[in-house]
């Protein structure tokens, strides 16, 4: 996929949004770190286009709830989670690049429920790809693909790679 | 003739020997006549042939501490270390300030009949600084020194008086100087190092000064005394400028190669007293061994097991072991180096520490005592305390890669240790 | 942080790029701390185990709320509870913890080097929570970011460390800490407590209390211990409040008006400082309590390790 491509998924992404919420002013949108909090930035600039609506954003890094802290290893840097209001009651709509194993929105679903109860949360990836393991479904998606667990979707955006593009690329199984 | 030793390298500073000859013994004496053939025969063949080094300075920990070491455990890492006669400090349970401890380590070490075991007395009942032991009781004993060593006689008018009374026998008050006032809770040397680790410190004015309070009541009394590890540069000065032919002093190996700086691994085999100290203090050591200020190389041999080792470093005792090791490290480091001749190594492991305890050994001569030792000064060992003869692993040098190798040790004449093995005569 | 870190003994063997690290972390564990529900799953499952050989109220809650947030499991060892009165050593007290399959020893002890020497024989991690007269890593750390955080930075400010030097585990480490982050550093107090080797720290050292308050961004106090009376260090507690005991008055007469003042606590109120000084605008005690907690919630999640496989989202 490339930039335009790209542009087209999200907006047809946004679309989709709207006609399911016609009270789009009640939606919350958060992002997970990295990436998912620019696509999050991105599609909120889509429906404030569309629909001249300002809507809240949060950012989540979910670093601190992941359940593979390796032995050792260099600790990814932790950013911090921002969430411009309480989110008690809100209808969150949850934005990651890619959804794989679900492992990542479990973290998530598990820090926002730690900062309040939202009345609904829903998700929306830019790349749905096979492999889940957890019971986690995307509610709105860009692109979906079949991989094997030797392929690995790589998501670039311009604000972290200098471009934008969505790759597939052979990942030998222990490099991991 | 009992033993020939064929064709080693026959060195003995004290009589300026130093050329390649055998060396014949007969009950117990070396003697010149060598047309009689000999029972037995070693080959000495690139071997040097030391007196039998003598340490003034050990503790054996018998009776009380066996669990430390005992006499014979001792007497092992002696042979090993080349060692043939040993002089051990009183602080056993009970302390050697009666004649029948005295008579008991005699007459255990001979039962045993590795290595010479001379006790030395206590300098005042119990150590405890304040009655003279019964001296004449022990030196008939056969205590050989007096000494209240592990504690300093701090007393300055029972000093003067153990430094009189002895004058009876004309044996040394052996004193260990540390004014604890100044020393007290200390856990090493203080300085910049303890600044940093944040121990308290024991200052070295806390041996100086004994030193120099030590040095002044010998001179005032005529008394025969010797200072036990002397550690610091204020401590050589004072013998320097004040020694008189009355006064001897000893160093220990590890004061003469090891800093405080050691301590910053909080190996409790770096906890010893007198603590390790500075570098300048180290170098005005060497430079004092050199120059004869400082008479005898003593080990301060202090074994303690290793559950009491094994501590925190307030905790555990003070003091590492050192027979095995003294002259191999200071013969690869001082000797090999360049900053000490063979001779003076020698000198001040043998002939000096027998003299000044008034024992005829550390001499090779026509009709001398025949204590021995055998080294392969090119041979190379690794000290590793699984290896060791001593019951207690507290070295200091543990790691260390070492030149010379003890190969033989005779005592009296008797071959009692060989590559390793001990034989009891 | 060195991805081969184990333990945290002290400030002298962490880098600057680690202190700024485990202050980065910290931030973010402040979060958690501003939370409605203050907690994150992060530390489930790992065990940690508080030894605490010295009497600590502070230091031993801050660690045991910093578990209680990062969700670890922790049990509380103090000197009067444990072995260590029927005699058993330190070293089988701690063997006997990690047969517990214990991760993580917090460890305070009189002793200095005590935690190294846990350190070297264990395969948990070791965190030094005060050894001795030696180090106390954490508390130099949260002390570094209540400093980073009031000035946005720490190198080139002027710091005037005053009290008993000699004996203190916090100058120490924070000395270290500073020196490291680019700040200077004065140290003051009585000459019987300023050690007399001042070598391994880069500091002056100033005796005159009235000296040492102008021109400092930073007045960190230490606690005069009421021990060193009878050590004949001081001649007495009065003579040390005469001289070097922070009141308004001396505080408005000499400091810059921009001070600000810290202490590791518990204060003396009327010894090293006085009330109205300690309950100021200048004081930044209580904001130390806070960051203690985020920065060993920080330490222990770097030190941390779990292995779960998968996550590749």
């Amino acid at each position: 996929m490339d930039e335009e491509e790209m542009g087209w998924a999200l907006r047809r992404l946004a679309c989709e949004v709207i006609e399911d919420n016609p009270h789009l002013e009640t939606i919350y949108i958060i992002g997970i770190r990295q990436r998912g909090d620019i696509l999050a930035e991105r599609i909120r600039k889509i429906l404030k286009e569309l629909t001249h609506w300002d809507i809240k954003l949060g950012v989540l890094d979910i670093t601190l709830y992941r359940d593979d802290l390796t032995a050792y290893g260099p600790k990814p840097i932790i950013g911090s989670t921002y969430f411009p209001s309480p989110i008690d009651g809100e209808d969150v709509l949850l934005v990651d690049d890619v959804i794989y194993t679900g492992r990542t929105v479990r973290a998530a679903l598990d820090e926002i429920i730690d900062y309040g109860r939202p009345s609904r949360i829903r998700l929306a990836v830019m790349v749905k790809r096979s492999g889940r393991e957890l019971p986690i479904a995307s509610d709105y998606t860009g692109v979906s693909v079949d991989l094997s667990k030797h392929e690995e979707v790589r998501v670039c955006l311009k604000e972290t790679d200098g471009e934008d593009s969505v790759k597939i690329v052979e990942v030998s199984s222990e490099s991991e | 003739m009992d033993l020939t030793i064929k064709q080693p390298h026959l060195f003995d500073p004290a009589n300026g020997v130093d050329e390649i000859g055998d060396l014949h013994i007969k009950d117990g004496r070396v003697v010149t006549n060598s047309s009689a053939s000999s029972e037995k025969e070693i080959d000495a063949r690139g071997l040097y042939l030391l007196p039998g080094l003598v340490d003034i300075h050990s503790h054996f920990r018998e009776p009380g501490m066996e669990d430390a070491e005992t006499l014979e455990t001792g007497s092992m890492a002696a042979l090993k270390g080349g060692y043939t006669a040993v002089a051990v400090m009183p602080n056993t349970n009970p302390p050697i300030d009666n004649e029948g401890v005295a008579k008991f380590i005699k007459e255990k070490s001979e039962e045993i009949g590795l290595c010479r075991v001379f006790p030395i007395g206590t300098i005042t009942k119990g150590r405890k600084g304040k009655e003279l032991s019964e001296m004449i009781h022990l030196y008939e004993a056969g205590c050989v020194g007096f000494s209240d060593d592990g504690n300093c006689v701090e007393d300055s008018s029972v000093m003067r008086n153990a430094l009189e009374y002895s004058q009876l026998f004309d044996v040394p008050i052996i004193d260990h100087p540390e004014d604890t006032t100044l020393s007290r809770n200390g856990q090493m040397n203080e300085g910049v190092v303890s600044t940093e680790l944040g121990f308290k410190g024991i200052p070295d004015v806390s041996e100086s000064s004994m030193v120099a309070r030590d040095i002044l009541l010998s001179r005032f009394t005529k008394g025969r005394l010797h200072l036990a590890h002397i550690s610091t540069e204020d401590s050589v000065h004072y013998l320097k400028d004040w020694k008189t032919d009355r006064i001897t002093a000893e160093v220990t190996p590890h004061h003469l190669l090891l800093t405080e700086d050691e301590v910053k691994t909080f190996d409790t085999n770096t906890k010893m007293k007198p603590p390790l100290r500075k570098k300048s203090d180290l170098e005005v050591l060497q430079k004092a061994l050199k120059e004869g200020i400082i008479d005898a190389v003593a080990t301060d041999h202090a074994p303690h097991p290793d559950y009491m080792k094994e501590q925190e470093y307030t905790i555990a005792p003070f003091g590492v072991i050192g027979l095995e090791t003294a002259f191999s490290v200071l013969y690869t480091n001082l000797v090999i180096s360049g900053k000490l001749s063979l001779a003076q190594l020698v000198k001040s492991m043998s002939f000096q520490p027998a003299r000044i305890l008034n024992l005829p050994f550390g001499e090779v001569r026509d009709g001398g005592i025949a204590d021995f030792t055998l080294i392969d000064l090119d041979g190379e060992w690794k000290v590793d305390p699984s290896n060791f003869a001593s019951k207690s692993k507290n070295s200091s040098f543990i790691g260390w890669e070492l030149k010379g190798i003890v190969t033989y040790t005779i005592v009296n004449g008797n071959l009692t240790f060989r590559e390793g093995e001990f034989l009891k005569s | 942080m060195n991805p081969n870190r184990k333990d945290l003994l002290g400030i002298q063997d962490l880098s600057k790029e680690e202190i700024g690290e485990i202050l980065t972390t910290a931030e973010s564990m402040e979060e958690i701390l501003k939370r409605p529900i203050k907690k994150a799953p992060t530390l489930r499952g790992i065990t940690i185990a508080n030894l605490f050989f010295e009497p600590s109220t502070r230091t031993l809650n801050s660690f045991a709320l910093a578990e209680k947030r990062l969700s670890a499991d922790s049990i509380n060892l103090s000197a009067s509870s444990s072995s260590v009165l029927k005699g058993e050593t330190l070293l089988d007290t701690a063997k006997n913890i990690e047969a517990m399959e214990v991760d993580i020893i917090v460890i305070r002890h009189s002793t200095p080097g005590a935690p190294h020497f846990l350190a070297n024989r264990l395969d948990a991690s070791v965190v030094n929570a005060g050894d001795g007269c030696h180090e106390h890593p954490t508390q130099a750390l949260l002390d570094l970011m209540t400093i980073k955080k009031k000035f946005s930075k720490i190198k080139d400010l002027e710091v005037a460390i005053i009290g008993d030097i000699k004996h203190s585990r916090v100058a120490r480490s924070l000395i270290l800490g500073l020196n490291k982050m680019g700040a200077k550093v004065t140290v003051c107090g009585p000459p019987t407590l300023i050690p007399q080797w001042m070598d391994p720290f880069e500091s002056k050292v100033e005796y005159n209390f009235e000296e040492v308050l102008k021109g400092k961004n930073i007045l960190y106090l230490l606690r005069i211990q009421k021990e060193r009376q009878k050590e004949s260090f001081l001649p007495s507690i009065r003579e040390y409040i005469k001289s070097y005991c922070l009141t308004y008055e001396k505080l408005k007469k000499f400091a810059s008006p921009d001070v600000v003042i810290m202490h590791p606590g518990p204060i003396n109120r009327g010894v090293e400082i006085e009330s109205r000084v300690a309950d100021s605008e200048y004081s930044l005690i209580l904001n130390q309590v806070i960051t203690g907690v985020a920065i060993r919630m920080s330490i222990l999640y770097l030190l941390s390790k779990r292995k779960i496989d998968g996550f590749n989202d």
